[in-house]
This record gives C-alpha cells, sequence and structure tokens, in this order.
C-alpha cells in the first residue's frame, strides 16, 4: 500500500485516539453523575447527551459548524482568545469524531459504574475514606474494565465517523482525509480499487477494536 | 460508650423510623423482623443516610442534628460498619483491605490499635496475602472485622454479620466478637434477627418493629428459653 494510504491509516488512529482520550474525563464524569447521583434535570441531560446516537450525523456536523466557525459562537470566542481555527482543520476532525462517540462512552461508563456495589463504596467511607479516595481506590479499579470496553467502543466509533466530519472538517488530503471521507472521495471518482484497500484497512481496524472490548466486557471486573 | 438519639425520624417505604433512645452498653442488640428498620437505623447512625428529623450525639460529638443542619459525613465519624456479607473489597487482597482504614501517618507504636495485634486476634496471619474471593463465609466476616476495627472506631455497627453462616461456624465466629469487645474497648451495635445471637452476644436489646422502638431490656426481659426457636420473645 502506497505512503498515502498509511498517512491516512495513521491519521484516523490517531484522531480517533486523541478524541477519545479527550471525551474520557467528562464520559467518565458524567456516567458517574448518571449512574449514582439523582439530581433535576437528569432525564433531560440523558437525553441530550444521547441526541447525536440517533440524530443524522450531519445534521450534528451542522451544529459543530455553525459553532465552531469564525462566527460561531464557540468559535469565534476561541480565534480571539487563542488565535485558533477549528473548522476545516484536524482539530475539527477530533472535535466531531469525539462529540459523535461521547453518548457511546457516556453510556458504557454509567453502566460499569452501576455495577460496582454501592455497599463496597458506603463501607469505604465509614473507613475514614472521603468521595475522592473512594472513587480512586474503589469505583474506579471495580469499574476499570468495563471503562476501557467503553473507551475501545468509542474509539471504534470514531474510526469510522463520517457524516459530522465533512460537515465541520471537509476532506482536505494530508489535512482532514480519514479513512471514511477518502474512500467516499475516491468511490466519487471512480478508484474503487483503491477504495477497497481502505475499507479492508478500516474493517480490520474496526474489528480489532470491537474484538478487543468484547474481550474486556467478557471477563469479569475481580 | 454513650449514644444519644434524640426523635429521630426518617420515612422509609411504608412506615417512618422514629427512634428515641439513649444507649451505653457494650454491645446493644437491635432486635426486629425483616423490614423493621434495623439497617435503616443503623446506615443513619453510620452517616450513610441523612435523617430529615432528629439528633444524634456520640460520646459529645454532635453526629447529625437536622434542625441545627448539621451532618458529619461518614468518613468523619470514626464508626465502623460491617454488613451481612462483609462488603471485602475484591480487587484488593485481605492485608490491603485490612489496611483500608487504619491511619497511616505516624509510627506503629504510636496508634492504639495495630495490624500485628488484630491479626493476632482475629487468628488472621495465615490468610494476609490470599485473595478475598478464596476466602469462606468465617474468614470473610473475621476479615471484615478486622478491617474495621483497624480503623479505630469509636462504635462498630454490625449489620447481621453472622446471617450468612451456619450454626457450627456462628459459634466459631462468636468469640471473635466478645474478643473485639474486650480486647479493644470498642462497643457495639448488633443488629440481628435471631434470638439466640442476640441472647448471647448483647447487654440490652431494642426490639423495634415498623420503625418504633417497642420494648427495650436486657435479653433475659425480652427473651424466653423455649425448645423450638431456643429463645423467644415473651409475651408483652
Amino acid at each position: 500500500m502506497s505512503f498515502e494510504v498509511w498517512q491516512v491509516a495513521w491519521f484516523t488512529t490517531w484522531v480517533a485516539a486523541t478524541g477519545t482520550l479527550l471525551i474520557l474525563p467528562p464520559g467518565i464524569a458524567l456516567g458517574w453523575l448518571l449512574a449514582r447521583k439523582v439530581w433535576p434535570g437528569k432525564t433531560i441531560v440523558e437525553t441530550l447527551v444521547a441526541l447525536p446516537l440517533v440524530m443524522p450525523p450531519v445534521a450534528t456536523g451542522l451544529v459543530l459548524l455553525k459553532l465552531l466557525g469564525r462566527r460561531g459562537l464557540l468559535g469565534r470566542w476561541l480565534e480571539a482568545l487563542f488565535g485558533v481555527d477549528i473548522v476545516f482543520t484536524w482539530r475539527a476532525v477530533v472535535i466531531a469524531t469525539a462529540v459523535m462517540s461521547f453518548p457511546l462512552l457516556v453510556r458504557t461508563a454509567r453502566l460499569a459504574l452501576e455495577s460496582v456495589n454501592p455497599r463496597l463504596e458506603q463501607v469505604a467511607r465509614t473507613l475514614g475514606a472521603g468521595p475522592w479516595r473512594v472513587f480512586w481506590t474503589i469505583t474506579l479499579p471495580l469499574a476499570a474494565r468495563g471503562l476501557m470496553a467503553g473507551a475501545v467502543l468509542a474509539f471504534a466509533r470514531a474510526l469510522g465517523e463520517f457524516g459530522a466530519t465533512i460537515m465541520v472538517a471537509g476532506f482536505i488530503p494530508g489535512r482532514t482525509a480519514t479513512l471514511s471521507l477518502s474512500i467516499y472521495h475516491l468511490v466519487q471518482l471512480s478508484r474503487d480499487d483503491e477504495a477497497w484497500g481502505l475499507l479492508v484497512l478500516s474493517a480490520a481496524l474496526a474489528f480489532g477494536a470491537l474484538w478487543l472490548s468484547e474481550v474486556l466486557l467478557r471477563k469479569k471486573t475481580p | 460508650m454513650n449514644l444519644e438519639i434524640s426523635q429521630l425520624k426518617l420515612s422509609l417505604l411504608s412506615f417512618t423510623l422514629e427512634v428515641d433512645r439513649r444507649l451505653d452498653a457494650r454491645i446493644t442488640g437491635i432486635f426486629g423482623a425483616s423490614g423493621s428498620g434495623k439497617t435503616s437505623l443503623l446506615e443513619v447512625i453510620a452517616g450513610l443516610r441523612r435523617p430529615p428529623g432528629g439528633r444524634i450525639v456520640l460520646d459529645g460529638t454532635v453526629l447529625s442534628d437536622a434542625s441545627q443542619r448539621v451532618f458529619l459525613p461518614a468518613e468523619r465519624r470514626q464508626i465502623g460498619y460491617v454488613p451481612q456479607d462483609g462488603a471485602l473489597f475484591p480487587h484488593l487482597n485481605v492485608r490491603q483491605n485490612l489496611c483500608y482504614g487504619h491511619p497511616r501517618a505516624g509510627p506503629e507504636q504510636r496508634r492504639e490499635i495495630t495490624y500485628k495485634h488484630v491479626v493476632e486476634v482475629l487468628n488472621l496471619t495465615a490468610l494476609t496475602e490470599r485473595r478475598v474471593d478464596s476466602l469462606s463465609g468465617g474468614e470473610r466476616q473475621r476479615v471484615a472485622f478486622g478491617r474495621a476495627v483497624l480503623a479505630s472506631p469509636r462504635l462498630l455497627l454490625l449489620d447481621e454479620p453472622l446471617a450468612g453462616l451456619d450454626m457450627e461456624l456462628k459459634e466459631r465466629v462468636i468469640p471473635y466478637l466478645f474478643t473485639i469487645r474486650d480486647e479493644f474497648s470498642i462497643p457495639m451495635l448488633y443488629v440481628g434477627h435471631d434470638p439466640g445471637e442476640i441472647v448471647t452476644l448483647c447487654d440490652d436489646v431494642l426490639l423495634l418493629d415498623r420503625g418504633r422502638c417497642v420494648r427495650r431490656g436486657s435479653p433475659g426481659d425480652l427473651f424466653a428459653v423455649s425448645e423450638a426457636p431456643r429463645y423467644a420473645l415473651k409475651p408483652f
């Protein structure tokens, strides 16, 4: 395979990994809030977070474009403050994949955290551990396997992201071209053979990630 | 030990837990049918539930006072809690479980209750490097007692800690509770619904029924020896 193909595969993997790492802390925090706390507006937040799962990805992309564009609510602010351009750059690809993977991560994180027996956390508190120590020493280690599986699932989702990415980052070879964007582009140009090569590569990556997620979920947390 | 529970009120599913008692025995039993509010009472004392009404004071320290909006969190109460299944941390081995609440600051000899002493007294020496899922029921409970004791509690709450054990095992574990009481001078509240355990262990007994303390007295006042079960509540 050509250098370009490997470059696209590497960029896609890197973007998906960065996006997943970016959403890991807020995803786990929100999963914990949904799993353990009762608060007003919980159902609304839950629904809002799940929206990208059911909305057309292109629509989510449009929302992101309007938010992050130079005249957008966030984009204007980011440019003024840090001089950072978002749309049609690699940053936009990372954000699009992160936003699209976020609901999956939050759902799996919530399930993983709910599976930890609250009695263990309560006993830890009676042993003198404050909420943070309980979280780091009891909740997190016991939910770790489920959380890792959730992260891998989010990563797999990010690998195949198309709709939101094309809206907010476009297809710029060498800058924003991911595997799925490149496949679409090649098919448009009737270069099906090359598209097949990329398809095999993206299928292999997705298969590896999903397999790892299954393995993690099947093994019981101690 | 002097535990004052004044006008405690907590709404449960089908009734309200209402307790107004002063407890000062070495081991106080809380006896009642399943769902009579025993565990909820322990949770309130431990600081795991915030009662909307009432005041709880342990040896002069206000643990909670609804009218003053005082609520000391569980981690600052120094009240040990051992639930029915022991709730050992499954990802830690026995030694790590035992040390979880053991104060880490200061040299070993300055601490009142030492790891070595607890391990010896509760006969845990051979178990310290074992995984908790390899322990028998009786061993699990001994580790749970040891872990609670090592946090140097001012009061130990035991929520049916022998419920999952057969008769033979119960008889082997009960002496360890006396040891904890005598060796470390830790007072206990013992929740149970087996009259035999209550009579054997407790100096004072509260009888809870649908959240209310309907009787109180020594085990001898409350229970009469009968054929089967060996002990039964005396008629009102």
